[in-house]
């Protein structure tokens, strides 16, 4: 990915760099040529449309051949793959924390496999910060109140810097880190150093412990839709809308369900803002996905279960 | 551009309210006129971040909003409304008046626009002291429990997002009272020059520009009452 | 080149009319208020370069060690914020605009004196509050003041500072009015739409934005200032606000504020130009209706701040399109300028040689700018040095080159004084080597990884060598900018007497006296010719009676 960004660099320092060379040779040359000689007036020329529209024209071409390019390699940078191994970070003034889907819980940290895909999933708990990796060439602001997506896959080991990009006050730049990327070998080695468990089973212990299951069951008895199956797929609301069921969706529902209600049910959910934290709300979330559709097979990626793919991701257009 | 006959300062007698940069009154009068328009443009701009941010809320929480709007008292608002537009009728015959050397009537509606604005204004305090004992101000006290979705009995609508409404409520009407107030001082200034007899046929323009501000404090009222009240009001 | 018979002394003009400061307080004349903005903007532009000055010399070593975090971050903010609003937006429109706009178009002032001298007031207070706000903690949410940084978490007085800015933003709205109202109502008889100078057009198109757009920036601060006040939650997602929103109000203006700061300097550059090269702008119709394009196409492309905010990718794409589409007509200036001195006759006094700096200068921050539009490339620099670099190279190596530029071009006429050529062109030259050592290594560092607002960079000190060269260019910069107010200064009391058009420039405000009477012109002007009459200017002198409606240079 880093190398996609930095050939459409490459390409633009050359385009730019032969612009300025034209103006700047022209504007040396007339300074010089066309300097004041007593007795040799100026020449008044009115003007040439022909050439206002060459010139107009031709840098628009370029521009919209640039434009083109860039939107390229971002579409690919905001989407991130199918299978990507997923990482929820929280950020907060002034550090990070991240939980791999296995349960690892890191600060300002984060350890990664070599040629895996990693996706983050973000949110903050205050302020607006933005996780930034130069190395990797990627950047995205993390909000509250919302997530936010970016991915990447490292391909060469080594530990690479984590920024903050985001102005988010006083200990702005101290709000580094790094990231860790390992040979397979070495990654399996430290992940296997003590966890609690995969994120998704916690967010199994959170959902009974916060009586969750009473509502939601798995039968069609329960007073609030049955979630099994229910990441990725379409939810019909009860004002005729049908939205994908993503990770803001779920996390909108935990916090503030009076937004989107579900038709058939009864609009008797209460709110859990202010009663989980972000690292709940993000276990929960991880659960969720867990009972959601999984695919047999799964083994062949070095891990214990790691939360099950989706079928259809696409709907994960994190707004 | 009209052609100068006027050379130097004080070459001829001018008339004494034509201000010396301008070369004739006819051009200070555009000026004026122009300088107005463009100013009520900006207002235009202001008052448009507001609305702006009230539609994007008003779509994305549709219900709640709904559920607020409806703790509104539609009747005060829609007679703010009628006394707002008589209001730009006074004002509108206080302009003719003024063009067509009516004293009296100009005397008479400038004092009627003043009264119908104070009544504005009056209305509008019922209104804000009845969500004041109805804890809908945004704030420590704001309460907003079991209220019904319109049109949906059996849902009741998010507290945090109708204080949102009343948040913009406020901001909203606030402003506009606010330019309202300043209305009437205009106004009350008119008054103090129109009895002393100021205002000519030949030169009247504060009374035309006052009366363009007048205008569109009323429009943008005209914009607000059913931005806030009307939509989505079921019976 | 320069006409004969200067000016003797003791003629009445507009400094000598009346003495005393209520007469300078309490004045309407367009070219007194003029003053009255420079002598405030100078003092600001000192308070922005003074941060400036402690921002850098933090950055010379890794560790936060100069100065606090929270200092820090004041003093940025602050910086951003003076520079911006007290200097950058009224600079060149309120000193040179409110000058010269009467003079060019024929005019004895602008259409509202008095609301002129409102908006000097205006601005003076709302400088006077944000400097009681620096001297009682200052503001630390960046000039940009996002939320809910700014609404719920800043333990600094963001609302004072909001105030401020409101207030001169007030200031800024009036200024464009009063410009808008002057160049529809008060041109001179003959002097058409297509008779203007470039200058006018340019500070037409300045006007519009300013008028359109300051009024979203003073409704978004109010909503920041009642969000802090009143715990309101328009943006605070607990209450169910939206951040983002608040970033679409903010940049609703702040995009076309940097169109404020920089069409006024173009339209300067124009007459530069125009003038030491002795001919007529080259595509007089494409550099005016380009400026009017700027205007219009500045407001469509707010959102391209907001690449890697959060937004939708269709929403950066339409954002990204049309933001290449806004830097075409900056293009085409660059193009008509560079083909205007084709063929012309060049002279390289004082303000030539800022408009060369500024042709140099704004090229290589424009097409820094095509950079940032890619969407590609734009998630790695955005919010790192790579962007401060592009900034400070249009607002900077372009604006305020512009702005000494036009101060040099027009001084003769303002103070009826010459400044010393050999200084100014020294300075010229110190200004435009400082400024590009302190901001050339920056587009390195941003690519390079290093983010905005740090002040300490300890985990990355591989990035100090080019921070090391940015402060020293800094101070070479200083230097530069210190120079011209020196020795202006000494030219009000010392100077050679100006004549009443000593470059021989075309132009109505070089047809009346330097420095000019209070009321500009003893007679109305009746414009006959076209703009940049240089043929006729530099015609070889006949006997031969001339017309009376023909200017020829005396």
């Amino acid at each position: 990915m880093a190398s996609r960004v930095d050939a459409l660099y490459i390409f633009l320092l050359i385009v730019t760099g032969m612009m300025t060379l034209l103006i700047f040779v022209c504007l040396v040359y007339f300074a010089a040529r066309f300097r004041y000689r007593p007795g040799i007036p100026a020449e008044q020329i009115e003007g040439s449309t022909a050439l206002e529209i060459t010139w107009s024209t031709i840098p628009f071409l370029i521009f919209m051949v640039i434009f083109a390019w860039g939107a390229v390699v971002y579409f690919k940078e905001r989407t991130p793959p199918a299978d990507s191994t997923e990482v929820y970070v929280v950020a907060k003034q002034w550090m990070w924390k991240l939980e791999h889907a296995e349960g690892q819980r890191e600060m300002n940290e984060l350890h990664v496999p070599v040629g895996r895909d990693v996706k983050m999933i973000m949110t903050s708990q205050d302020v607006i910060h933005s996780f930034f990796v130069p190395a990797f060439r990627i950047k995205q602001d993390v909000v509250p109140g919302r997530y936010t997506v970016a991915w990447f896959r490292a391909t060469k080991p080594g530990v690479y810097h984590l920024f903050c990009a985001e102005y988010c006050g006083t200990q702005h730049s101290g709000m580094v880190g790094s990231i860790v990327v390992q040979e397979p070998a070495q990654y399996e080695a430290w992940m296997n150093g003590g966890s609690t468990g995969p994120l998704s089973a916690t967010g199994e212990k959170v959902f009974s412990e916060l009586g969750c299951a009473t509502c939601h069951r798995n039968d069609a008895q329960g007073r609030g839709p049955s979630l099994q199956g229910v990441f990725g797929k379409p939810v019909q609301l009860d004002d005729g809308r049908t939205v994908t069921a993503d990770e803001n969706y779920l996390r909108e529902c935990i916090l503030d369900p009076g937004a989107k209600r579900v038709k058939g049910f009864q609009p008797i959910m209460p709110t859990f803002q202010g009663l989980v934290s972000e690292e709940q709300v993000n276990a929960l979330v991880a659960y969720i996905k867990s009972i959601s559709a999984a695919k047999p097979g799964e083994a062949g990626k070095a891990s214990a279960s790691t939360a099950a793919p989706k079928a259809e991701q696409n709907g994960s257009k994190v707004q | 551009m009209p052609d100068s006959s006027a050379t130097g300062l004080h070459a001829e007698a001018h008339d004494p309210a034509l201000l010396h940069h301008f070369a004739e009154p006819q051009q200070q009068r555009d000026a004026a006129s122009l300088g107005m328009w463009v100013f009520l443009a900006t207002e235009v701009m202001f008052f448009g971040g507001l609305f702006l941010a009230y539609l994007v809320y008003r779509l994305k929480y549709f219900g709640d909003f709904g559920a607020a709007s409806k703790t509104l008292d539609v009747r005060l608002g829609a007679t703010n409304t009628a006394v707002l537009i008589c209001s730009s009728l006074t004002v509108v015959l206080a302009v003719w008046a003024a063009q067509t050397a009516r004293r009296t009537l100009l005397i008479g509606s400038l004092g009627l626009t003043m009264i119908l604005g104070l009544v504005f204004l009056g209305i509008k305090g019922v209104e804000y002291n009845d969500k004041f004992v109805e804890h809908h101000v945004p704030g420590a006290s704001f309460s907003f429990e079991k209220v019904p979705i319109p049109g949906h009995p059996r849902q009741y609508s998010d507290p945090r997002h109708a204080q949102l409404f009343f948040s913009l409520y406020f901001v909203m009407t606030g402003l506009h009272a606010l330019h309202m107030i300043i209305g009437l001082g205009i106004f009350l200034w008119l008054l103090t020059m129109a009895w002393k007899g100021r205002f000519t046929p030949e030169w009247h323009t504060p009374v035309e520009i006052g009366g363009l501000y007048w205008h569109f404090v009323d429009i943008i009222w005209i914009y607000l009452f059913p931005l806030l009240y009307l939509i989505d009001r079921h019976p | 080149m320069p006409t004969p018979m200067p000016q003797p002394d003791g003629r009445e003009n507009y400094l000598n009319k009346h003495y005393g400061v209520w007469s300078w307080l309490l004045t309407t004349d367009h070219k007194r208020i003029a003053l009255l903005y420079l002598i405030s903007i100078t003092f600001f532009f000192f308070i922005g370069g003074f941060f400036a000055l402690l921002i850098r010399l933090e950055l010379l070593t890794p560790a936060g060690d100069l100065v606090q975090a929270d200092t820090y971050n004041k003093l940025f903010s602050m910086h951003g914020i003076v520079m911006i609003f007290f200097f950058l937006v009224p600079s060149i429109p309120a000193v040179l605009g409110n000058f010269l706009v009467p003079l060019m178009i024929g005019a004895k002032d602008l259409a509202f004196p008095r609301i002129n001298l409102l908006s000097w007031y205006l601005y003076i207070i709302g400088g006077a509050l944000m400097v009681h706000c620096m001297l009682t903690g200052g503001v630390d949410t960046g000039w940009t003041f996002y939320a809910p940084f700014s609404t719920n978490f800043s333990n600094t007085k963001v609302v004072e500072a909001g105030i401020a800015v409101f207030i001169a933003g007030f200031s800024s709205i009036l200024t464009g009015l009063n410009f808008v109202v002057t160049i529809h109502r008060m041109r001179a008889p003959g002097m058409t739409w297509s008779r203007l100078p470039l200058f006018i057009w340019a500070h037409y198109a300045t006007s519009i934005i300013q008028l359109l757009g300051t009024p979203v920036l003073a409704i978004t601060l109010t909503l920041v200032a009642a969000e802090r006040a009143l715990h309101l939650g328009i943006f605070d997602p607990k209450l169910g606000g939206d951040p983002i929103l608040f970033q679409h109000l903010f940049w609703f203006y702040s995009h076309p504020a940097v169109y404020i700061m920089i069409l006024p300097a173009m339209g300067v550059v124009t007459e530069i130009i125009a003038c030491f090269s002795r001919k007529r702008i080259f595509g007089y119709s494409f550099v005016a209706f380009s400026s009017i394009a700027i205007a219009v196409f500045g407001f469509l492309v707010w959102a391209h701040h907001m690449f890697v905010a959060g937004t939708s990718v269709y929403a950066a794409l339409v954002f990204s399109l049309l933001s290449y589409a806004v830097a075409v007509p900056s293009a085409i200036k660059v193009f008509n300028w560079t083909a205007t001195l084709y063929k012309g006759s060049i002279h390289y006094d004082a303000p030539m040689l800022y408009a060369f700096g500024f042709l140099g200068l704004f090229t290589i921050g424009g097409l820094t700018g095509l950079f940032l539009a890619a969407l590609g490339i734009d998630v790695h620099v955005t919010d790192t040095y790579f962007v401060v670099a592009h900034f400070h190279y249009i607002m900077v190596g372009g604006a305020v080159m512009g702005y000494l530029g036009g101060m040099h071009f027009w001084w003769p006429k303002i103070s009826g004084k010459l400044y010393p050529e050999g200084w100014a062109r020294l300075a010229a030259l110190i200004v435009f080597i400082g400024f590009n050592l302190t901001f050339f290594p920056q587009f390195l560092l941003g690519y390079l990884g290093m983010p905005r607002r740090y002040y300490d960079y300890s985990h990355m000190p591989e990035f100090q060598v080019l921070n090391v060269l940015s402060t020293a260019g800094a101070t070479v910069l200083g230097v530069g900018y210190l120079l011209p107010m020196i020795y202006f200064l000494w030219s009000m009391r010392y100077g050679k007497p100006a004549s009443d058009n000593p470059w021989n420039a075309a132009g109505l405000e070089w047809q009346t006296a330097s420095p000019p009477t209070t009321f500009n012109f003893e007679q109305e002007p009746v414009v006959t010719w076209e703009a940049y009459n240089y043929d006729e200017l530099d015609a070889p002198h006949n006997d031969a009676p001339h017309s009376e409606e023909v200017p020829v240079a005396r």
